[in-house]
């Protein structure tokens, strides 16, 4: 239980200062690397939950394609950052405010909670884990099971972004600007006027 | 012991620095969708730990379709920031107010 504790505490501080360093890093770049130990340290979190399937997307998803396209992005756009956090000390007021009153709120919620004001629903106990199934074969019978809609839909999701993102980028080439391939020209191509190889007699020459 | 208190104040600390995020960097719109994402990590840790106290898988399919909708917006706004920066030369919020919507 000691260790439970120790770990928490450790994942969860890293996790809260790697965020704080997200907001405040004055490099993007530096921004995205915090990010990714903030997510790493969050899979640890969860991982401590028992929940190592959603650990383990994390780090797959996030720090393997989310971060990785962040930290492309930040780098192929040519942008003078210094000019970007000129609004950072006038913002700041406003910003601490609202966060002030969001976490206000937040532990009003907790408040309510612990003061029994506030009543969860109890889980109706047909998604349980059984004792003797891993985290991941319970989780893969739930969701091709009863959520197999959900998880459609969410293939779904992720195609639309994707063709989404290729149509938002793709550039057509500019016609002449460089040597395009022509497949009609291809097709028509004939072996009769295409190039023959001959090895001649020394002296003779080759007819053509 | 580490309850389920510990958890959400956790996600809830993550939730206001992202949403702090949005606000200090108001010009940066790629801190703003690193701070967005943060917000959604936040959500997931929330829902991991309902699922994990409450013994109900439910909440990690939950937050699996979180992750999902999180990569599919990281993707999106990525690729209009791009697309932007192309025909702009600038990744300013204020500038992004063309529309006057």
């Amino acid at each position: 239980m000691l260790i439970q504790a120790i770990a928490f505490y450790f994942f969860a501080a890293i996790v809260i200062a790697s965020a704080v360093m997200v907001v405040m890093a004055r490099n993007p770049v530096h921004s995205v690397l915090w990010l990714i130990l903030a997510f790493f340290n969050a899979a640890g979190l969860m991982v401590l939950l028992g929940a190592e399937f959603i650990a383990m997307l994390l780090v797959i998803v996030y720090v393997g394609a989310v971060a990785v396209l962040f930290l492309f992005v930040v780098m192929m756009l040519d942008i003078d950052f210094a000019a970007m956090r000129a609004g950072f000390s006038r913002n700041a007021p406003l910003g601490l405010l609202i966060a002030a009153v969001l976490l206000a709120e937040l532990l009003l919620g907790f408040g309510a909670y612990n003061a029994g004001g506030l009543t969860l629903g109890t889980p109706d106990g047909t998604a349980m884990q059984a004792a003797d199934t891993s985290n991941i074969e319970a989780l893969g019978a739930l969701l091709y099971g009863r959520y197999i809609i959900l998880f459609e839909i969410a293939g779904i999701i992720l195609l639309v972004a994707m063709i989404g993102a290729i149509v938002l980028t793709f550039q057509p080439p500019k016609p002449g600007a460089r040597a395009r391939q022509d497949v009609g020209k291809q097709i028509r191509r004939r072996p009769e006027e295409a190039t023959v190889m001959k090895s001649p007699e020394v002296g003779q020459g080759i007819e053509l | 012991m580490i309850g389920i208190e510990h958890y959400l104040t956790v996600g809830a600390i993550l939730f206001v620095l992202g949403v702090l995020g949005i606000f200090l960097n108001r010009k940066n719109v790629i801190v703003i969708l690193m701070a967005v994402e943060l917000i959604l990590l936040a959500v997931n840790l929330n829902l991991v730990a309902f699922s994990a106290f409450l013994n109900d898988l439910a909440g990690q399919v939950f937050a699996m379709l979180v992750l999902t909708v999180a990569a599919a917006e990281a993707a999106i706004g990525l690729a209009i920031l791009v697309i932007y920066f192309r025909t702009r030369g600038s990744i300013a919020v204020d500038d992004i107010n063309r529309m006057k919507g």
